[in-house]
C-alpha cells in the first residue's frame, strides 16, 4: 500500500510566500488591480466597500467605505424626547435590538441617576444574553457560510428561530422590540415565559456541541481561518477594539466583568479569551460565549425576584393606565411625561455596555428638560472595522471574505 | 475617586492649561487648553496607563463662543489603574476650526476624528487621510451642527465618486454593460448576471 501524505496547508506561509514572490515579479512591467468590493457583496454583511489594490491574489492595499447606511440616527436623537429614541437603538445592531435597548436605557438611567429595581434588572439580563446568543449564532453562521459551509447557517437559524419565538412572546415583536423605556420596560414577563425559556436553554446546550462538532475541527474551516488576520494584542487596544474581537486577542476585558451593570456580579460565567488573535480564535471566543452566555440565562430564569419592575419616580415614569384615567395627579404626570418627555438634569454621561459586537457606548450631554442636547452613539461595529485598513494587506483575496465574517459586524450599527 | 489624582498629575504637568475635575455619576471630567491635547493624551498613555481611547465626539454649543466641543473618552485596560475612565474636553472656535490629531497617539483615533470632520467640519491637523466618512465626498454641509436643519437641506447627489465612473470591470468577462434589454440565454458575447436578490447576501 502506498502512503499517501497529506500537506497540511499553512495559509500564513502561502500568503507569505506569494506575496513574496509577487514582490519579485513585479518588475517595471508589474501592475496592480483595483477590485471594488461591495457595497452590494455577499460577504460583506451589508453594504461595506472596500476598494482593494491587488497585486495577484495579494491584497496590497485596502481603503474601507463606509455611510451607505447612514440614517443619522444622532442628529434625529437630538429632536425628540429620551423614550421616542428607543425605536431607533433597534435599527442600530438589528441582529440584537433587545442589548442595543437596555444599552441605552442604562445610559440615560445613569443620566438620571436611576436604578432599576431587581426584578427588572433580572429580566434585562435574560434580553441581553438571548440578544447575545441570537447574534453570536448568525455571526458564526455567516462565517461558516463564508467559508464554504452552508449547513451551519441554517442551523443556526433553526436555533434563532427558537429565541424569535421567546422575543416575540415577550414584545410583541420579533425583529423591532423597542422593549425597554427609560426606567423599567414595557411589559412583564408573560405567563409561560420562564418555562419556555427554561426548555429553550435546556435543548440549546446540546445544539452548541453540534455547532462545535461541525466547525471547530472541521479541516476546511480551520484552514481558511487559522493564522489568518491576526490582530496582535496592542493593536486591538490601540484601535479601540471591544468585544470578542478584542478578546480574540487575549485581552480579558468585558463590561459585564469590569465594570458590572444590571446584577451581572451576582453571576458566575466566565471570560474566553484567544491566544494568537486570528479569525479562528474571534470563532472559539463566540463559541465559548455562547456557553456563558446559556448558563447566565440558567442562573438568571431560576432566581427571578419578585416585585416591581420599573422604578418608583412618579413624574419619571410612566403612571398605570389605571390609575391615569382615575386619579389626577397620575393623569397630570402622564400628560407631561408624553408631551415634555423626562426632565433630565444638567450634565454629560458616558455609558458603555458589552453588546455582542462590543462595548456600545452612549455619551449623552444633556443641558436639561426632555431632549438630549447631544447624543453620541459609540458603535462597537465603526471601531472595530477601523483596523481593516491595517489588517487586509498581505492577505489573500479569499481570506479577506474569512476575515470580515470574523469581525462579526453590522453595518445599521456602523454607520448609524 | 483615583481619576483625581491623575487631574491632579495632568495639572502638574501641564501648568495653566487644565482645568478643574468635575464629577458627575461618576464620571470625570476635565477641560483642557486645544494645544496640549496631543502631549496630554501621550502623557495619559505612556505615563497613566490609559491605553484605550474609547470614543472622540464633538458638541455644538450654537450661540455661544467658543462654538465648539470636542470630547474625548479614555480608558484604562489592565495594569494598575484598571478601568479607570477620564473625559477630556477642549473648545475650539469658529475662527480656527482645527485640533491636533491623536492618531500619532493612538491608531483608533482615525476614523474617530474623520466622522467629527464629517460630522462638525472641525479639522484635526496632521491627520494621515481627513475625509468624509459617513457622507459622501462633496458633500457641501456638515449635518450634526445646530444650524442644519432636520429635514436636511437639498444637495447634489454622489456624483463622480459614487455612480458616474465605469466600474473597474465593467465591460471584462464578469460585469455586463448596462443595457435596456436582458441578454438570453445562449446567446453569444452575453454574460449572465448575478439575480439582484442572491441568497448568499444576508
Amino acid at each position: 500500500m502506498s502512503e499517501t501524505i497529506v500537506e497540511a496547508p499553512d495559509s500564513v506561509a502561502r500568503a507569505a510566500h506569494l506575496y513574496e514572490t509577487a514582490k519579485a515579479d513585479s518588475g517595471p512591467l508589474g501592475e496592480t488591480l483595483t477590485l471594488n468590493m461591495g457595497p452590494s457583496h455577499p460577504s460583506t454583511h451589508g453594504v461595506l466597500r472596500i476598494l482593494l489594490e491587488l497585486d495577484g491574489e495579494i491584497v496590497k492595499r485596502a481603503v474601507p467605505d463606509i455611510g451607505f447606511l447612514h440614517r443619522g440616527d444622532e442628529k434625529i436623537a437630538e429632536n425628540m424626547t429620551y423614550n421616542q429614541f428607543v425605536p431607533y437603538t433597534d435599527r442600530l445592531d438589528y441582529l440584537a435590538p433587545l442589548a442595543n435597548n437596555v444599552a441605552y436605557a442604562l445610559a440615560v438611567e445613569k443620566l438620571m441617576g436611576w436604578t432599576v429595581p431587581p426584578r427588572g434588572q433580572v429580566i434585562r439580563v435574560i434580553c441581553c444574553e438571548l440578544a447575545r446568543i441570537s447574534a453570536h449564532l448568525l455571526g458564526m453562521g455567516a462565517l461558516a457560510m463564508d467559508c464554504g459551509a452552508m449547513t451551519v447557517f441554517l442551523y443556526i437559524f433553526t436555533e434563532r428561530e427558537k429565541i424569535y419565538n421567546l422575543i416575540e412572546l415577550l414584545t410583541g415583536a420579533r425583529f423591532t422590540t423597542s422593549y425597554t423605556r427609560i426606567g423599567g420596560l414595557t411589559r412583564d414577563l408573560p405567563p409561560g415565559f420562564v418555562d419556555q425559556a427554561k426548555a429553550f436553554v435546556e435543548q440549546f446546550k446540546g445544539k452548541i456541541d453540534e455547532l462545535d462538532h461541525l466547525l471547530t475541527r472541521n479541516k476546511i474551516f480551520v484552514d481558511r481561518n487559522k493564522g489568518i488576520g491576526i490582530i496582535s494584542r496592542e493593536d486591538a487596544i490601540d484601535f479601540g477594539l471591544t468585544g470578542p474581537n478584542l478578546r480574540g486577542s487575549g485581552v480579558s476585558y468585558d463590561v459585564r466583568k469590569d465594570r458590572p451593570y444590571l446584577n451581572y456580579s451576582e453571576y458566575s460565567f466566565s471570560i474566553p479569551t484567544g491566544s494568537v488573535g486570528d479569525a479562528y480564535d474571534r470563532y472559539l471566543c463566540r463559541l465559548e460565549e455562547l456557553r456563558q452566555s446559556t448558563h447566565i440565562l440558567e442562573q438568571a430564569l431560576r432566581n427571578i425576584p419578585g416585585g416591581p419592575i420599573n422604578v418608583a419616580d412618579g413624574k419619571g415614569f410612566l403612571p398605570h393606565k389605571d390609575k391615569v384615567l382615575t386619579k389626577m395627579e397620575e393623569l397630570i404626570h402622564q400628560f407631561i411625561l408624553v408631551t415634555e418627555g423626562i426632565q433630565a438634569p444638567v450634565g454629560e454621561v458616558y455609558f458603555g455596555a458589552e453588546n455582542p459586537k462590543g462595548e456600545l457606548g452612549f455619551y449623552i450631554n444633556s443641558k436639561g428638560g426632555g431632549v438630549p442636547y447631544r447624543l453620541k452613539i459609540r458603535a462597537p461595529s465603526f471601531v472595530n472595522l477601523s483596523i481593516l485598513g491595517k489588517l487586509l494587506p498581505g492577505h489573500m483575496m479569499s481570506d479577506v471574505v474569512a476575515i470580515l465574517g470574523s469581525l462579526d459586524f453590522v453595518m445599521g450599527e456602523c454607520d448609524r | 475617586m483615583p481619576a483625581t489624582d491623575v487631574i491632579s498629575s495632568l495639572q502638574k504637568q501641564f501648568p495653566g492649561k487644565v482645568g478643574q475635575g468635575k464629577e458627575f455619576r461618576d464620571d470625570w471630567t476635565v477641560e483642557i487648553d486645544r494645544e496640549i491635547i496631543r502631549g496630554a493624551a501621550a502623557y495619559l498613555k505612556s505615563e497613566i496607563g490609559y491605553n484605550m481611547l474609547l470614543d472622540i465626539t464633538s458638541v455644538d454649543y450654537f450661540g455661544d463662543e467658543p462654538r465648539y466641543e470636542v470630547v474625548y473618552e479614555f480608558c484604562a485596560l489592565g495594569g494598575p489603574r484598571d478601568q479607570e475612565h477620564l473625559r477630556l474636553k477642549l473648545k475650539v472656535s469658529e475662527d480656527d476650526l482645527t485640533v491636533d490629531s491623536l492618531v500619532p497617539v493612538y491608531q483608533g483615533a482615525d476614523w474617530h476624528e474623520r466622522e467629527v470632520f464629517d460630522m462638525m467640519g472641525i479639522k484635526f491637523n496632521d491627520h494621515p487621510d481627513l475625509r468624509r466618512i459617513l457622507m459622501w465626498e462633496g458633500y457641501p454641509y456638515y449635518p450634526l451642527k445646530k444650524d442644519f436643519p432636520l429635514e436636511g437641506l437639498p444637495s447634489d447627489l454622489p456624483g463622480e465618486e459614487g455612480f458616474s465612473r465605469r466600474a473597474p470591470l465593467e465591460g471584462g468577462p464578469f460585469v455586463a454593460a448596462p443595457s435596456n434589454h436582458p441578454p438570453k440565454l445562449g446567446e453569444a458575447g452575453t454574460t449572465l448576471r448575478e439575480p439582484h436578490a442572491h441568497p448568499a447576501e444576508h
